[in-house]
């Protein structure tokens, strides 16, 4: 199947001088986003000993990745990995392959156990999703990583926006979030205790709104499920199963900027398992998901 | 949470075309921090759909009446015990500004919390209950707010219900929280009565409070102003990485001061090393006009040098006219968070910058408790205290102090890989060993060495000695990281292509960063020898650089004494050695500050003498025998595993390999070094290569 990927075209950051007073704050913002992300990246390629950015095709992952190779100066010198729940929708397997190719990556791709071998307390489509959750721990142990590096943000979700940017996880993964170190001014925990690892995040400071204007100017491709058809789109990506598209007409990213200046419906709200019970995204999150 | 708010409110311009600040709610536990939140975001229509009905059913499940606290006290403890553990954000948006909100939580157990959260911010509320007045929490957090150079503060004294909107218990409270951040060199752009329940004060005044003239939260919100990095001040980059990923060899960081420029003149501290800017390096590759010419304090960067020197992480990047001090003690005034209290002989982890060190704390003063201004007694600084430290760092980093720079005068303890405090530099003194490096004059032998008196020989015997002390245990490869680790500046390998020495460029070889490899040619080597030395750079994909006699000597030398003369005298043989290889030495090591041989103990009776570790005073360097414990057995063992090349003579009895004319093959029994100069009485068999000089 022929998948046509969109790409926007680039506002190359050299010429924003040129631009009126507005237009160089909101660049002066993103190049602010960009270079606090660029510098954690180099602080988690320069403190861990084996790392890989999770890559799960997304906006915010395919920013991370772009981001990666500003840092490195055009080659991402550790592994992509994506762990595959192999659920995902055709268009963002293609996105994969493609883009995989082009930006030169090591790919990796790792499976995720069936579901029969996840928790069953949770709720359905939470259960579903811990399957990725299994499967990042089958690829750690595989590849012995010490640090994965994440593409969350804190805007996304009400735990997500108590994270560290080095965040530690014990052995098994877990998230202990009534224990997290202390990391101010731009210093990290980076010492992970034996068989343990490091999240890292990157970009989480930057908004839904942020990675948007980022992607128009950088021009990065997009999946272009992202964009409305038939008035509707999707706002976030995951399993095809449990993800919905939400009401939208826009088509283009400036259409997308401009619906999220004003909508009050979360962005998340399209992603079955964040809203299954009061504490389903909870659990989730502490025993290892993104 | 995806928190926006409606367009009826205020016109939406494009994201990010308006100031973004980052302001901390701090403030005793119950003062009503996250409740103050949930009020704002509220009076701003910032909650997305749904949320507040959400909120409602969380609070009616727990029996409790609606609680604003659910919105960002997100985690089931947090929500269980009505309790703030962790640090939060969330965005709202006010006439005039894009808010990032900070809760951070009261409770003295979490201040590790409130301190992650509080040092993001460029602002702070701090917020005090009507019906309690200023606590210990309200003092401890003014006090980090200034340790965190959070320097905008407005008050907010919520509760104000509680007290029926009393002015006199407003004045009271007023004047107690005033005089407090007032000692702390902190004013409160204002001090606002309100009830964060009620919403009196918050986005409007109310008859309740009729008697106060000074702005609402929210206009008082829309005053705070972004932090910017200082782009003024002395240029300064901390090395994060240097990459050599294509022929490029880019020294990564973020510019923390001041602004980079192409041509500028910079010196690399701690070691203090000349440069000039050659490059600003991006992605994607620009055409030559567009790439960057300049870059300023917070952008992430890469640069190239117009020379080739050793550059690493936890190097900083200084403008020539006004660098950063190399030092090795400084005093800093911090707040310890671990559950051990911070003792004098403590030893902890600094990290300033991308650079760190191990530290012992030399001295501990004025330790008190911030909240209930307790003094700790001496020596100690206990958890969630502060105090004056002294800190003696076990290698010389680059430093200035908070007042020269607030950006680069900041440190942070480690203990047990987990940060354990932080704090302002409030002095650093000058490391003498590694400010005297750069540049030396090309001459060699006597006037080089009068010319490096600058370096303290006593200094250079303590760092040795202490060295010796590590090394003793580690592997040949670990001393030579940890020689890289300790050592600012060059380090250089002189190899005879001995089996030592083999092993060493082996050792090497398995490393990325540049220590120097450099062997004598004194031009009466072995066939054998040079056939080695091509084979090993054939091995290992590298050229050897080679150092010659001076063509001069040489020919004075030989005209002198004959082109055996060497055979002659004890002094004809010295003055061969010196021309053809105590002359070329002192040239590969110039400028060194670390040199690494491959001496053993047992060679010889007279090496004896020398150690794994010396302080080469008169070279100003310290020199590194890596293998010097090695037995012949070990040696041979680690040559035959690793299939090193190895000198062909050995196999036809030659041990020790020096000059041709000087070198014979020895009997079984015979020590290594008897087949070298032979004719020579054992005691003085040296070339002068690795003796002390008197």
């Amino acid at each position: 199947m022929r998948v046509d990927i969109k790409k926007e075209t680039a506002i190359a950051s050299g010429q924003r001088s040129a631009a009126g007073p507005v237009e160089a704050t909101q660049s002066d913002r993103l190049d602010e986003l960009e270079s606090q992300s660029i510098f954690i990246l180099r602080e988690a390629f320069a403190r861990l000993k084996r790392i890989a950015i999770l890559w799960s095709l997304g906006k915010d992952s395919n920013v991370m990745i772009w981001l990666a190779r500003k840092a490195f100066f055009g080659r991402v010198p550790c592994p992509a990995m994506h762990v595959d729940t192999g659920k995902k929708f055709p268009e963002m397997y293609a996105f994969r392959d493609r883009y995989a190719k082009e930006w030169q990556l090591d790919l990796l791709v790792e499976p995720c156990p069936p579901i029969d071998a996840i928790d069953p307390t949770l709720p359905p489509a939470a259960r579903s999703a811990a399957r990725k959750t299994e499967g990042l721990k089958l690829a750690l142990a595989k590849h012995g990583f010490d640090g994965l590096v994440a593409g969350i943000r804190r805007d996304e979700e009400a735990t997500r926006a108590k994270e560290r940017v080095f965040s530690p996880r014990g052995a098994e993964g877990l998230w202990d979030v009534h224990d997290q170190p202390p990391e101010f001014w731009n210093h990290f925990n980076a010492s992970p205790p034996p068989g343990a690892h490091l999240r890292v995040h990157p970009i989480l400071h930057w908004t839904e709104s942020d990675i948007w204007a980022y992607t128009k100017r950088e021009g990065i491709p997009i999946i272009p499920l992202y964009l409305a058809r038939d008035g509707k789109r999707y706002r976030s990506l995951g399993d095809a199963d449990i993800t919905f598209p939400v009401e939208s007409n826009a088509g283009t990213i400036d259409e997308i900027i401009a619906e999220l200046a004003a909508t009050r419906i979360p962005e998340r709200a399209g992603r079955a398992m964040d809203h299954e019970s009061e504490d389903a995204f909870e659990r989730l999150r502490k025993a290892g998901y993104l | 949470m995806n928190v926006q708010i409606s367009r009826q409110l205020h016109p939406v311009s494009p994201a990010g075309a308006r100031a973004l600040v980052r302001i901390v709610i701090v403030g005793h536990v119950d003062h009503g921090k996250s409740t103050l939140i949930g009020r704002l975001l509220h009076e701003v229509e910032g909650l997305p759909d749904g949320k507040l009905d959400a909120l409602k059913a969380v609070s009616a499940r727990r029996g409790m009446p609606f609680e604003w606290s659910f919105l960002l006290d997100a985690l089931q403890t947090e929500r269980d015990q009505g309790i703030t553990i962790d640090t939060s954000q969330i965005r709202l948006r006010t006439p005039a500004r894009d808010i990032v909100l900070i809760d951070a939580p009261g409770h003295a157990e979490f201040l590790r919390n409130m301190i992650t959260g509080a040092a993001q911010a460029d602002a702070a509320v701090l917020l005090v209950d009507a019906t309690e007045g200023v606590r210990d929490q309200t003092r401890r957090h003014g006090y980090l707010l200034h340790l965190l150079g959070v320097r905008q503060v407005m008050v907010v004294i919520n509760k104000m219900d509680r007290v029926a909107f009393d002015a006199g218990k407003f004045r009271e409270i007023e004047t107690e929280i005033a005089a407090q951040l007032a000692g702390l060199g902190l004013t409160p752009s204002a001090i606002i009565p309100i009830s964060a329940r009620n919403g009196d004060g918050v986005a409007r005044h109310t008859s309740s409070t009729a008697w106060y003239r000074g702005p609402t939260v929210l206009a008082a919100l829309d005053a705070f102003v972004p932090a910017r990095p200082p782009h003024d001040l002395a240029t300064r980059l901390p090395v994060q990485a240097v990459y050599k990923f294509d022929d490029r060899r880019i020294i990564a960081g973020r510019v923390a001061s001041g602004r980079i420029r192409v041509g500028d003149d910079v010196l690399i501290m701690p070691a203090g090393k000349p440069a000039c800017i050659k490059s600003i390096e991006a992605w994607p590759e620009r055409e030559t006009s567009q790439t960057p010419r300049v870059a300023i304090a917070g952008q992430s960067v890469g640069i190239t040098l117009d020379r080739d020197i050793f550059v690493e992480r936890g190097d900083v990047v200084c403008a020539s006219t006004s660098p950063a001090a190399s030092a090795r003690r400084l005093r800093a005034r911090v707040f310890w968070l671990h559950q051990r209290p911070l003792a004098v002989g403590g030893h902890i982890t600094v990290r300033i910058g991308t650079a760190e060190s191990t530290a012992v704390v030399a001295a501990i003063e004025d330790a008190v408790d911030p909240g209930l201004l307790a003094s700790d007694g001496a020596e100690v600084i206990a958890q969630n205290h502060v105090g004056e430290i002294e800190l003696a760092l076990s290698r010389p980093i680059a430093i200035d102090p908070y007042t020269a720079d607030p950006n680069t005068g900041r440190i942070v303890l480690e203990f047990e890989g987990r940060i354990a405090g932080g704090g302002l530099v409030l002095t650093a003194q000058a490391a003498v060993l590694d400010t005297t490096s750069g540049p030396r004059p090309g001459k060699v032998a006597s006037t080089a060495r009068a010319s490096r008196t600058g370096v303290n020989s006593d200094e250079l015997r303590a760092k040795a000695s202490a060295l010796a002390q590590v090394f003793a245990s580690l592997s040949p490869a670990e001393r030579i990281a940890h020689l890289r680790r300790e050592v600012a500046g060059k380090i250089v390998f002189t190899t005879s292509f001995g089996l030592e020495d083999q092993v060493i460029l082996h050792l090497l070889s398995e490393r990325t960063d540049d220590i120097a490899v450099v062997t004598l040619d004194t031009g009466r080597l072995f066939p054998e020898t040079y056939a080695l030395w091509a084979q090993t750079e054939r091995r290992y994909g590298v050229r050897i650089r080679a150092l010659h006699p001076r063509h001069g000597d040489l020919e004075t030398l030989v005209e002198r004494d004959g082109i055996n003369g060497f055979y002659d005298s004890r002094a004809a043989r010295l003055a061969c050695c010196t021309v053809r290889k105590v002359e070329p030495l002192e040239r590969a090591l110039a400028g060194a500050r670390g040199w690494i041989a491959g001496l053993r103990a047992e060679q010889s009776a007279h090496r004896q003498d020398m150690a794994l570790v010396t302080a080469e005073a008169e070279r100003g360097l310290i020199k590194l025998n890596p293998l010097f414990d090695w037995t012949r057995e070990e040696l041979l063992a680690f040559v035959s595993s690793n299939d090193l090349p190895v000198n062909s003579l050995h196999a036809q009895g030659f041990a020790s390999i020096g000059c041709a004319p000087c070198t014979r093959a020895i009997a079984p029994d015979e020590p290594e070094r008897a087949g070298r100069w032979w004719w020579e009485e054992e005691s003085k068999k040296e070339c002068g290569l690795h003796s002390h000089r008197p």
